[in-house]
């Protein structure tokens, strides 16, 4: 590992060096190194595609696992599949992320597949950012599928994060919630120069008393473009929320899509959404704080994201 | 020493073009050490007054000399950095920011517990309650409030402009909220009420009138002349007043 790996390292899981628990460090296409143990085993997958499955045993508590990629080549196009099989009242941490360093011109591009599958009573956090850096003219492009399974009474936190240099994202995560399964998903954007970001949910609250709570709160700088779209469906007693709130600046463009299908007459399903620049009124409130209008705009957009 | 010469303001409506005058010609002071209370009739111009102090807003005409400075000019954020203080009539409320963190802005340093503690304690709030709490929705009107003038307390400065600090905050708070005004006596304060508790801590009594030039007084002098007008007579022996 150079010194180029561990700064990007940092940036998407905050590891310095090598951390607890197991982990699997993927750089350009390759594992770069593993550890794995019978709590969180990590294996190398059977069906012949890039990838690792994941395997917790039930009833661990309190473990985490790392799996960061990171790619430092302009010219690859990394596809990894990952397979996640949580045991039954298990608790983990999982960090995921992927950061990009592209010097060259041309594209770097990852596309990561992941499937949960969550027995009874588990509680996976998920924790995936994404981040690119280099040459401004070099693409940086995520595609991440996130495909979620959830068993009664399971519970899954995701937290995703992009805060820039990122050319280009495309994202679906897809879930079937069970019953008495909870599904949280915490997604924090921004954007800039002329970058694009695509998010997309689908949800599906299939078992009686399944619950899922989507925040997206995001920031889209000059020319950028983001889209947001959602689709939640409730085929039971069952209860969605989807919130997705937006600052533009510049000239920026926030697309937000809901939909919400309520199948069952017990589903109960909202989704609000707010796109628009910074309220002036709260750069005023900053101001007489003794804030310039240029702090006022970063510390609003510091506390919307952070 | 605040002092208005000529200020003028008024608003073009955007779609009839016409346009309408909110304060006209006005001349007032505002000596150092004193408390002064602003009060009149809903619509009568007291916020506008606060906000052309505090530079929210830019007059139409005149000038606002701070201690003989020409402070017209100056940016809200120049102005704040001299000194003045501003704690808005409606709380502005804030995604993503805690109570700490505006704590924090306010008084340009960051602040341990017991700091926090001896900002919101003031306006009668517990510390711990409060501080990881964002600035939004999910607080009360009168905590908003509160928190509000917390903001003020905690950014000091030599100049205190208080629109309506006691609207929505409960009756059995208000002895201590007079008391921290008292508190500010060695500073400029513009408080602008209608509260009977309020205008009997005042030095000077400024009373806004639409149709008329302000009318300006000791405290004394002016308490008759209040009680004269109905309108705002009716809203102090009343209950709380908002506008
Ligand atoms: N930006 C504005 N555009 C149009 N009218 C305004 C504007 N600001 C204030 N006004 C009007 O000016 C008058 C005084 O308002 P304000 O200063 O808020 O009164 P007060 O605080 O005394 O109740 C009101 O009639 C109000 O509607
Ligand atoms: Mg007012």
């Amino acid at each position: 590992m150079d010194k180029l790996d561990s700064e990007l390292l940092y940036k998407i899981a905050d590891l310095h060096g090598i951390p607890e628990g197991s982990y699997n460090i993927r750089k350009d296409g390759k594992s770069l190194a593993r550890s794995s143990d019978s709590d969180i085993e990590i294996t190398s997958r059977k069906d012949g595609k890039e990838g690792i499955d994941i395997f917790v045993r039930p009833g661990v508590k309190n473990k985490s696992a790392h799996i960061p990629v990171i790619l430092t080549q302009g010219g690859l196009l990394d596809v990894v599949y990952n397979d996640f099989y949580i045991g039954k009242d298990a608790d983990v941490t999982i960090i995921a992320g992927c950061g990009i360093h592209n010097d060259t011109c041309g594209e770097a591009r990852h596309d990561g597949v992941h499937t949960f599958h969550l027995e009874e009573g588990s509680t996976v956090r998920y924790i995936e950012r994404h981040y690119g850096e280099g040459n401004p003219e070099g693409k940086k492009e995520f595609t991440p599928v996130t495909r979620v399974f959830m068993k009664k009474g399971s519970t899954l936190i995701m937290e995703a994060t992009q805060l820039g240099g990122v050319t280009n994202t495309d994202r679906l995560t897809t879930a079937s919630v069970g019953k008495n399964a909870r599904l949280i998903i915490k997604e924090k954007l921004m954007t800039s120069g002329d970058e694009r970001a695509v998010s997309r949910f689908r949800v599906k609250l299939i078992g009686e008393n399944s619950s899922v709570d989507v925040v997206s709160r995001s920031v889209a700088r000059d020319r950028s473009y983001q889209a947001f779209i959602s689709d939640v469906i409730g085929k039971n007693r069952c209860f969605g929320h989807v919130e997705c709130d937006g600052i533009l600046l510049d000239e920026a463009r926030i697309v937000s899509t809901p939909k919400i299908d309520a199948v069952s007459p017990e589903a109960s399903l909202v989704h609000e959404a707010a796109v628009g620049k910074i309220a002036g009124e709260q750069l005023i409130k900053l101001m007489t704080l003794g804030l310039t209008e240029k702090e006022a705009e970063d510390t609003i957009i510091k506390g919307f994201l952070y | 020493m605040i002092e208005l010469k000529n200020i003028c303001y008024s608003v073009t409506d955007e779609h009839s073009g016409k346009t309408n005058v909110i304060l006209e010609d006005i001349n007032l002071t505002f000596p150092d050490n004193s408390i002064n209370v602003i009060t009149g009739q809903n619509g009568s111009g007291k916020s506008t007054l606060i906000k052309l102090i505090s530079g929210i807003e830019t007059p139409t005409g005149g000038s606002i000399l701070y201690n003989g400075e020409d402070i017209t000019g100056k940016s809200i954020t120049e102005r704040a950095k001299m000194g003045f203080t501003t704690a808005f009539q409606n709380p502005i409320r804030f995604k993503g920011i805690t109570v700490r963190k505006l704590l924090d802005i306010a008084s340009d340093h960051n602040n341990n517990l017991a700091g926090l503690c001896d900002y919101l304690s003031v306006v009668g709030l517990c510390a711990r309650d409060y501080i990881d709490r964002e600035m939004n929705d999910s607080l009360s009107g009168g905590e908003l409030k509160r928190i509000e003038l917390a903001m003020a307390m905690a950014k000091n400065g030599g100049v205190f402009l208080l629109d309506e600090p006691e609207a929505g905050i409960d009756l059995w708070s208000f002895d201590s909220l007079t008391k921290l005004f008292t508190r500010l006596s060695g500073k400029t304060v513009l408080i602008v009420s209608h509260q009977r508790k309020i205008i009997d801590i005042a030095d000077n009594i400024v009373l806004l009138d639409k149709s008329g030039a302000p009318v300006v007084g000791k405290r004394e002098e002016m308490l008759p002349r209040i009680n004269e007008n109905r309108n705002v007579c009716s809203v102090i022996e009343g209950e709380n007043a908002n506008g």
